[in-house]
Protein backbone atom coordinates (compact mmCIF):
# COMPACT_ATOMS: atom_id res chain seq x y z
CA UNK A 1 0.00 0.00 0.00
CA UNK A 2 1.47 3.44 -1.14
CA UNK A 3 -0.09 5.19 1.74
CA UNK A 4 2.88 5.75 4.55
CA UNK A 5 1.07 8.52 6.57
CA UNK A 6 -2.41 9.85 7.61
CA UNK A 7 -2.67 12.80 10.03
CA UNK A 8 -6.13 14.50 11.23
CA UNK A 9 -6.26 17.85 12.54
CA UNK A 10 -9.56 17.72 14.31
CA UNK A 11 -8.79 21.48 15.45
CA UNK A 12 -8.23 22.97 11.87
CA UNK A 13 -10.37 20.61 10.00
CA UNK A 14 -7.29 19.15 7.53
CA UNK A 15 -6.40 16.19 6.49
CA UNK A 16 -3.08 14.92 5.96
CA UNK A 17 -1.73 12.06 3.90
CA UNK A 18 0.96 10.93 2.62
CA UNK A 19 1.99 7.99 -0.12
CA UNK A 20 4.83 7.05 -2.31
CA UNK A 21 4.40 5.80 -5.89
CA UNK A 22 6.41 4.01 -7.86
CA UNK A 23 6.63 6.60 -10.65
CA UNK A 24 8.88 9.54 -11.40
CA UNK A 25 7.38 12.92 -10.29
CA UNK A 26 7.08 14.01 -13.48
CA UNK A 27 4.61 11.03 -14.27
CA UNK A 28 2.60 11.80 -11.24
CA UNK A 29 2.27 15.37 -12.36
CA UNK A 30 0.52 13.86 -15.30
CA UNK A 31 -2.08 12.32 -13.43
CA UNK A 32 -3.94 15.84 -12.70
CA UNK A 33 -2.34 17.67 -16.06
CA UNK A 34 -4.46 15.63 -17.92
CA UNK A 35 -8.09 15.67 -18.18
CA UNK A 36 -8.71 11.83 -18.93
CA UNK A 37 -5.89 10.31 -16.09
CA UNK A 38 -7.99 12.80 -13.55
CA UNK A 39 -11.04 11.90 -14.44
CA UNK A 40 -9.96 8.16 -13.54
CA UNK A 41 -8.21 8.63 -10.30
CA UNK A 42 -11.05 11.14 -9.00
CA UNK A 43 -14.11 10.00 -8.16
CA UNK A 44 -14.98 6.49 -7.03
CA UNK A 45 -16.52 3.57 -9.21
CA UNK A 46 -20.00 4.19 -7.83
CA UNK A 47 -19.08 8.21 -8.50
CA UNK A 48 -17.05 8.26 -11.48
CA UNK A 49 -15.74 11.58 -12.73
CA UNK A 50 -15.89 13.53 -16.09
CA UNK A 51 -13.74 16.66 -16.32
CA UNK A 52 -15.20 18.69 -18.55
CA UNK A 53 -13.21 22.07 -18.42
CA UNK A 54 -9.37 21.56 -17.69
CA UNK A 55 -6.95 24.53 -16.81
CA UNK A 56 -4.21 23.77 -14.50
CA UNK A 57 -2.76 27.09 -14.44
CA UNK A 58 -2.66 30.21 -11.72
CA UNK A 59 -6.06 31.49 -11.82
CA UNK A 60 -7.22 28.80 -14.18
CA UNK A 61 -10.52 26.59 -13.84
CA UNK A 62 -11.02 23.15 -13.52
CA UNK A 63 -14.96 21.84 -14.11
CA UNK A 64 -15.80 18.31 -13.29
CA UNK A 65 -18.87 16.66 -12.54
CA UNK A 66 -19.44 13.29 -10.56
CA UNK A 67 -22.13 10.76 -11.74
CA UNK A 68 -24.00 8.86 -8.56
CA UNK A 69 -25.39 5.09 -8.35
CA UNK A 70 -28.98 6.41 -9.89
CA UNK A 71 -27.74 8.67 -12.58
CA UNK A 72 -27.70 12.34 -10.46
CA UNK A 73 -24.57 14.53 -10.97
CA UNK A 74 -22.55 16.76 -8.62
CA UNK A 75 -21.32 19.71 -10.69
CA UNK A 76 -17.72 20.59 -8.98
CA UNK A 77 -14.94 22.87 -9.68
CA UNK A 78 -10.80 23.40 -8.99
CA UNK A 79 -10.20 27.18 -8.70
CA UNK A 80 -6.67 26.66 -9.57
CA UNK A 81 -4.37 29.20 -7.17
CA UNK A 82 -0.82 28.31 -7.10
CA UNK A 83 0.89 26.00 -10.17
CA UNK A 84 4.78 25.23 -10.00
CA UNK A 85 4.96 22.23 -12.20
CA UNK A 86 5.85 19.65 -11.65
CA UNK A 87 6.14 19.99 -8.07
CA UNK A 88 3.00 21.28 -6.33
CA UNK A 89 -0.20 23.34 -7.35
CA UNK A 90 -3.12 24.61 -4.81
CA UNK A 91 -6.30 25.26 -5.32
CA UNK A 92 -10.09 25.66 -3.86
CA UNK A 93 -12.63 22.50 -4.33
CA UNK A 94 -16.23 23.54 -4.39
CA UNK A 95 -19.53 22.35 -5.68
CA UNK A 96 -21.22 24.46 -8.57
CA UNK A 97 -24.50 24.16 -10.36
CA UNK A 98 -24.55 22.58 -14.05
CA UNK A 99 -23.32 25.61 -15.33
CA UNK A 100 -20.10 25.35 -13.08
CA UNK A 101 -21.64 28.80 -11.27
CA UNK A 102 -20.11 28.01 -8.01
CA UNK A 103 -23.17 27.54 -5.01
CA UNK A 104 -21.76 29.36 -2.71
CA UNK A 105 -24.02 27.80 -0.29
CA UNK A 106 -21.79 25.00 -0.41
CA UNK A 107 -18.12 24.36 1.24
CA UNK A 108 -15.31 24.82 -0.49
CA UNK A 109 -11.92 22.90 0.31
CA UNK A 110 -9.02 24.36 0.35
CA UNK A 111 -5.78 22.18 -0.83
CA UNK A 112 -2.63 21.25 -1.18
CA UNK A 113 -0.78 18.93 -3.60
CA UNK A 114 2.79 18.38 -3.50
CA UNK A 115 5.22 16.06 -5.07
CA UNK A 116 9.07 14.94 -4.39
CA UNK A 117 11.70 12.90 -5.86
CA UNK A 118 11.57 9.88 -3.12
CA UNK A 119 14.00 6.68 -2.83
CA UNK A 120 13.21 6.55 -6.94
CA UNK A 121 9.81 7.26 -6.67
CA UNK A 122 7.67 10.30 -5.94
CA UNK A 123 6.23 11.14 -2.26
CA UNK A 124 2.99 12.78 -2.66
CA UNK A 125 1.52 14.83 0.23
CA UNK A 126 -2.06 15.83 0.29
CA UNK A 127 -3.61 18.50 2.29
CA UNK A 128 -7.43 19.44 2.66
CA UNK A 129 -8.70 21.47 4.49
CA UNK A 130 -12.61 22.22 5.33
CA UNK A 131 -13.44 25.95 6.95
CA UNK A 132 -16.17 24.07 9.34
CA UNK A 133 -17.06 20.73 10.85
CA UNK A 134 -20.34 21.22 8.96
CA UNK A 135 -18.96 22.50 6.05
CA UNK A 136 -17.21 18.73 5.85
CA UNK A 137 -20.24 16.79 6.64
CA UNK A 138 -22.46 18.33 3.56
CA UNK A 139 -19.94 17.18 1.45
CA UNK A 140 -19.53 13.75 2.90
CA UNK A 141 -23.40 13.52 2.52
CA UNK A 142 -23.17 14.70 -1.15
CA UNK A 143 -22.26 11.31 -2.24
CA UNK A 144 -18.49 11.51 -1.79
CA UNK A 145 -18.70 8.19 0.60
CA UNK A 146 -21.24 5.71 0.38
CA UNK A 147 -24.25 7.44 1.82
CA UNK A 148 -25.89 3.65 3.06
CA UNK A 149 -23.27 3.06 5.51
CA UNK A 150 -22.52 6.51 7.09
CA UNK A 151 -25.81 5.79 9.49
CA UNK A 152 -24.70 2.61 10.75
CA UNK A 153 -21.09 3.93 10.80
CA UNK A 154 -22.27 6.78 13.57
CA UNK A 155 -23.36 3.75 16.38
CA UNK A 156 -19.82 3.30 17.50
CA UNK A 157 -19.54 6.72 17.68
CA UNK A 158 -22.67 7.79 18.93
CA UNK A 159 -21.89 4.58 22.05
CA UNK A 160 -19.10 6.53 22.57
CA UNK A 161 -20.51 9.91 23.46
CA UNK B 1 -35.32 12.34 28.29
CA UNK B 2 -33.27 9.26 27.84
CA UNK B 3 -31.19 8.26 30.94
CA UNK B 4 -28.36 6.81 30.52
CA UNK B 5 -26.37 5.41 27.56
CA UNK B 6 -27.41 2.08 28.26
CA UNK B 7 -31.18 3.56 27.04
CA UNK B 8 -29.44 6.02 24.53
CA UNK B 9 -28.20 2.56 22.84
CA UNK B 10 -31.69 0.91 22.75
CA UNK B 11 -33.26 3.92 20.88
CA UNK B 12 -30.54 4.18 18.45
CA UNK B 13 -30.45 0.44 17.26
CA UNK B 14 -34.65 0.64 17.57
CA UNK B 15 -34.39 3.58 15.67
CA UNK B 16 -31.94 2.65 12.90
CA UNK B 17 -33.73 -1.15 12.93
CA UNK B 18 -36.16 -0.25 10.45
CA UNK B 19 -35.45 0.47 6.77
CA UNK B 20 -38.44 3.68 6.23
CA UNK B 21 -36.47 5.06 9.24
CA UNK B 22 -32.75 5.14 8.12
CA UNK B 23 -34.02 6.39 4.64
CA UNK B 24 -36.17 9.43 6.70
CA UNK B 25 -32.97 9.73 8.53
CA UNK B 26 -30.42 9.62 5.25
CA UNK B 27 -33.08 12.56 3.58
CA UNK B 28 -32.95 14.58 6.83
CA UNK B 29 -28.94 14.78 7.33
CA UNK B 30 -28.87 16.34 3.78
CA UNK B 31 -31.22 18.71 4.63
CA UNK B 32 -34.54 19.96 6.59
CA UNK B 33 -37.65 18.28 5.23
CA UNK B 34 -41.21 19.05 6.51
CA UNK B 35 -43.25 15.83 7.81
CA UNK B 36 -46.12 16.33 5.26
CA UNK B 37 -42.81 16.42 2.72
CA UNK B 38 -41.70 13.08 4.34
CA UNK B 39 -45.24 11.37 4.32
CA UNK B 40 -45.50 11.71 0.45
CA UNK B 41 -42.56 9.75 0.11
CA UNK B 42 -43.89 6.63 1.27
CA UNK B 43 -46.62 4.06 0.67
CA UNK B 44 -48.46 4.61 4.60
CA UNK B 45 -49.95 6.87 6.14
CA UNK B 46 -49.20 10.41 7.62
CA UNK B 47 -49.84 9.33 10.82
CA UNK B 48 -47.44 6.08 10.49
CA UNK B 49 -44.32 8.44 8.57
CA UNK B 50 -45.35 10.59 12.20
CA UNK B 51 -44.28 7.71 14.10
CA UNK B 52 -41.40 7.26 12.19
CA UNK B 53 -40.25 10.67 12.65
CA UNK B 54 -40.69 10.57 16.41
CA UNK B 55 -38.78 7.67 17.29
CA UNK B 56 -35.64 9.22 15.26
CA UNK B 57 -36.51 12.07 17.25
CA UNK B 58 -36.54 10.25 20.79
CA UNK B 59 -33.01 8.99 19.46
CA UNK B 60 -31.49 12.31 19.37
CA UNK B 61 -30.51 11.54 15.16
CA UNK B 62 -33.26 14.15 14.38
CA UNK B 63 -34.63 17.39 15.57
CA UNK B 64 -37.84 19.38 14.52
CA UNK B 65 -39.33 22.84 14.72
CA UNK B 66 -42.74 24.13 13.88
CA UNK B 67 -43.00 26.51 11.22
CA UNK B 68 -46.49 27.93 11.06
CA UNK B 69 -48.75 24.79 10.24
CA UNK B 70 -45.82 22.81 9.24
CA UNK B 71 -43.65 20.50 11.57
CA UNK B 72 -39.67 20.85 9.82
CA UNK B 73 -37.17 17.70 10.77
CA UNK B 74 -33.28 17.95 10.26
CA UNK B 75 -30.85 15.75 10.95
CA UNK B 76 -29.12 16.57 14.09
CA UNK B 77 -25.56 15.68 13.16
CA UNK B 78 -24.01 17.41 16.38
CA UNK B 79 -25.07 14.40 17.77
CA UNK B 80 -23.84 11.67 16.06
CA UNK B 81 -20.95 12.69 14.58
CA UNK B 82 -17.86 14.54 15.40
CA UNK B 83 -15.15 16.01 13.47
CA UNK B 84 -12.96 13.17 14.07
CA UNK B 85 -15.45 10.50 12.66
CA UNK B 86 -15.94 12.92 9.52
CA UNK B 87 -12.14 13.24 8.70
CA UNK B 88 -12.49 9.42 9.20
CA UNK B 89 -14.74 9.14 6.20
CA UNK B 90 -12.68 12.13 4.10
CA UNK B 91 -9.76 9.30 5.05
CA UNK B 92 -11.64 6.61 3.41
CA UNK B 93 -11.89 8.69 0.47
CA UNK B 94 -8.22 9.32 0.11
CA UNK B 95 -7.45 5.83 0.50
CA UNK B 96 -9.75 5.29 -2.37
CA UNK B 97 -8.23 7.52 -4.65
CA UNK B 98 -4.81 6.66 -3.74
CA UNK B 99 -5.13 2.81 -4.30
CA UNK B 100 -6.71 4.30 -7.71
CA UNK B 101 -3.54 6.62 -8.57
CA UNK B 102 -1.21 3.79 -8.05
CA UNK B 103 -3.08 1.15 -9.69
CA UNK B 104 -3.49 3.78 -12.83
CA UNK B 105 0.72 4.36 -13.03
CA UNK B 106 1.30 0.27 -12.68
CA UNK B 107 -1.15 -0.12 -15.59
CA UNK B 108 0.55 2.60 -17.71
CA UNK B 109 3.80 1.16 -16.98
CA UNK B 110 3.17 -2.24 -19.00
Amino acid sequence: MPVVDISKNVDALSLTIVADFAAPVQRVWELYADPRQLERVWGPPEYPATVVDHDLAPGGRVNYYMTGPDGERFYGYWQVDQVASPDHFTFADGFADSEFEPNTDLPVSENTYTFTAHAEGTRATYVTTYATAEGLQQVLDMGMVEGSTSAINQIDEFLAA
Amino acid sequence: MIEDDEDRADALFHALADRTRRDILRRVLQGEHSVSALAKLYPMSFAAVQKHVAVLERAGLLTKRRQGREALASGDVQVVRSAGRLLSELEEVWLGRIARIDALLNQLKE
